[in-house]
């Protein structure tokens, strides 16, 4: 692992009301890599890339044990802002979520809510984003049309696009092709790739062929526990569980 | 496998029966518009259009009669705007707090005690209005007469005020809950992903809420019978008793106006302007919600 962790994360456990979902689960993230949270439906990767973000603080129930270290600082201090955070800690999701605005909009969005109005400064922004979400050239003549008539496709790299907007270090990808066609999935992993030159990248899939394809390291989850994280490479070629090598060859999940 | 006969003969008759049922219900409303109709027809022929459109006075009781629909008018349009005034601010801020702030705890408390609100009867928020609010607003506003539209549409509101908050809060619930994902993931703080997310996605269904209760205060009787006064007058003051278009037609309905007089004839052409006021904004009402239901689904 090169360079410093961006996220470390110590024994933690997490439980919605009454029911823990992860197990002691300790975790380094490294600095611009693709780090692959991978296991079957209801092994808590998730929940585990919803605390990166604090996305678990919406949801009424939640509660955590452990720390999670954020560049060297507790992620869940009191002193903690957690806008400020959720703009530093990008995320897509799993159903392409444009807001019912225009393209342009929907870029601006994130820049907006802070207060900018400056148009040609956040013109200049959407036409960035749109660039580095490998969208520019299909919507640069139509940026004022809803966000809605796009495809799915389009719509996820919108969403990537948006989240790129507010420059964040960091970009969480849950589970950001489980809704769209094979094509579609070929031109995000590809921008995932381009990504991760500039951004950390942590993405939830239960895709074994896709944490292969774009990931630098991949975290086996199976049933709460993390079970092994290795470089991706050699986790696929020599798993050291016998649950690695069960999910890895299609025996279950 | 057949069917036995005698089964089959009873699944029909029960069809028919059921078929039945539903069209009480639409032979009713097609019995009243034509009995409206008929009647207006009957006053159209005595009084031209253009008269009952422009004059400014309504005196159909007086010998000199003048069948000017504009106070009456003026009047229902004076009252509800007060009561829309009232209920749109009240309504949707409480339809934000229920929606985005309460919690489930909170929601299961308030929710049905706004309902309760709705299960009033309106007699009793009429007297509220005038034995209580007309006073209440006389220490504030000497000037104002013991009925006027302002108490009776000031109570109006607070009467719609739940119907515009529950409709609005459903069509804000209706919001997917992956924008406010998305949106709290960009940074955004509680207030702004209720009023830049939540409440632009749920516009054309809140814009419905509110014209819903607009058709519901242009047809409230009671509190505008009893609070508002029965003067029709052509007035945008808000202090001086004035009388709306329901209100006319329950003094008609109570006084012994022969039936086929032109008077009494007026109950008929007043119903019929009240109905296509309150149909033709339910018909955009509808228009509205099955547009935001097209967008979310």
């Amino acid at each position: 692992m090169s360079g410093e962790t961006v996220f470390k994360i110590q024994n933690l456990n997490t439980f919605y009301g009454a029911k823990q979902i992860l197990k002691k689960v300790n975790l380094d993230i490294p600095p611009k890599a693709v780090t692959a949270l991978m296991g079957p439906s209801g092994c808590g990767k998730s929940t585990l890339i919803r605390c990166l973000n604090r996305m678990n603080d919406l949801v009424l129930n939640f509660r955590y044990e452990g720390d999670i270290i954020y560049k060297g600082t507790d992620l869940y201090a009191s002193s903690v802002d957690v806008t400020e955070l959720r703009r530093e800690i990008g995320m897509v999701f799993q159903k392409p979520n444009p807001f019912p605005k225009s393209i342009f909009e929907n870029i601006a969005y994130g820049l907006r809510i802070q207060g900018v109005k400056d148009r040609d400064y956040l013109s200049g922004v959407v036409e960035e984003s749109l660039k580095r979400g490998a969208l520019w050239e299909e919507v640069k003549e139509r940026l004022n049309d809803s966000a809605l008539a796009l495809s799915g496709g389009q719509q996820q790299r919108l969403c990537i696009a948006r989240a790129l907007a507010v420059k964040p270090e960091v970009i969480l990808f849950d589970e950001p092709c489980s809704a769209l066609d094979p094509m579609a999935t070929a031109k995000i992993e590809e921008l995932i790739l381009e990504l991760k030159k500039n951004y950390t990248i942590a993405i939830v899939t239960h895709n074994t062929a896709q944490a292969a394809r774009v990931s630098d390291f991949t975290a086996f989850l199976y049933m709460g526990d993390l079970i092994e994280f290795e470089p991706t490479g050699k986790m696929f070629t020599a798993p050291k569980d016998s649950r690695t090598e069960a999910y890895l060859t299609g025996k279950f999940g | 496998m057949k069917l036995d006969g005698s089964i089959k003969f009873q699944e029909k008759l029960i069809e028919r029966l059921l078929f039945l049922c539903s069209l009480l219900s639409v032979f009713t409303t097609f019995g009243i518009i034509w009995v409206l109709l008929s009647e207006s027809i009957g006053f159209f022929q005595k009084v031209s259009i253009v008269e009952f459109l422009t004059d400014t006075e309504w005196t159909p009781l007086f010998t000199n009669k003048h069948f000017g629909i504009l106070p009456l008018l003026s009047g229902t349009f004076l009252t509800t705007v007060i009561a829309i005034l009232v209920a749109v601010p009240f309504g949707l801020a409480s339809a934000v707090y229920l929606s985005e702030y309460a919690s489930a705890k909170a929601r299961n408390i308030i929710k049905p005690l706004m309902e309760i609100l709705a299960a009033i009867p309106t007699v009793v928020y009429g007297y509220f209005a005038l034995l209580f609010v007309t006073p209440l607003l006389k220490m504030v506003i000497p000037s104002i007469s013991g009925f006027s539209a302002l108490s009776a549409g000031f109570v109006m509101g607070v009467m719609i005020i739940p119907m515009v908050s529950s409709l609005s809060e459903d069509a804000m619930h209706a919001v997917p809950s992956g924008l406010k994902e998305g949106a709290y993931a960009l940074g955004s703080h509680k207030l702004q992903v209720a009023f830049r997310i939540v409440f632009p996605a749920a516009l054309s269904g809140i814009t419905a809420a509110v014209i819903l209760a607009i058709s519901r205060a242009i047809g409230e009787t009671m509190i505008v019978a009893i609070a508002a006064g029965q003067q029709p007058t052509l007035t945008a003051n808000p202090l001086v008793p004035v009388m709306t278009i329901t209100a006319y037609i329950v003094q008609v309905s109570l006084g012994d106006t022969p039936h086929g007089t032109i008077e009494y004839k007026t109950i008929f052409v007043c119903g019929l302007s009240l109905f296509l006021l309150t149909f033709i904004l339910n018909v955009i009402s509808y228009k509205l919600r099955k547009h935001f239901q097209e967008v979310y689904d």
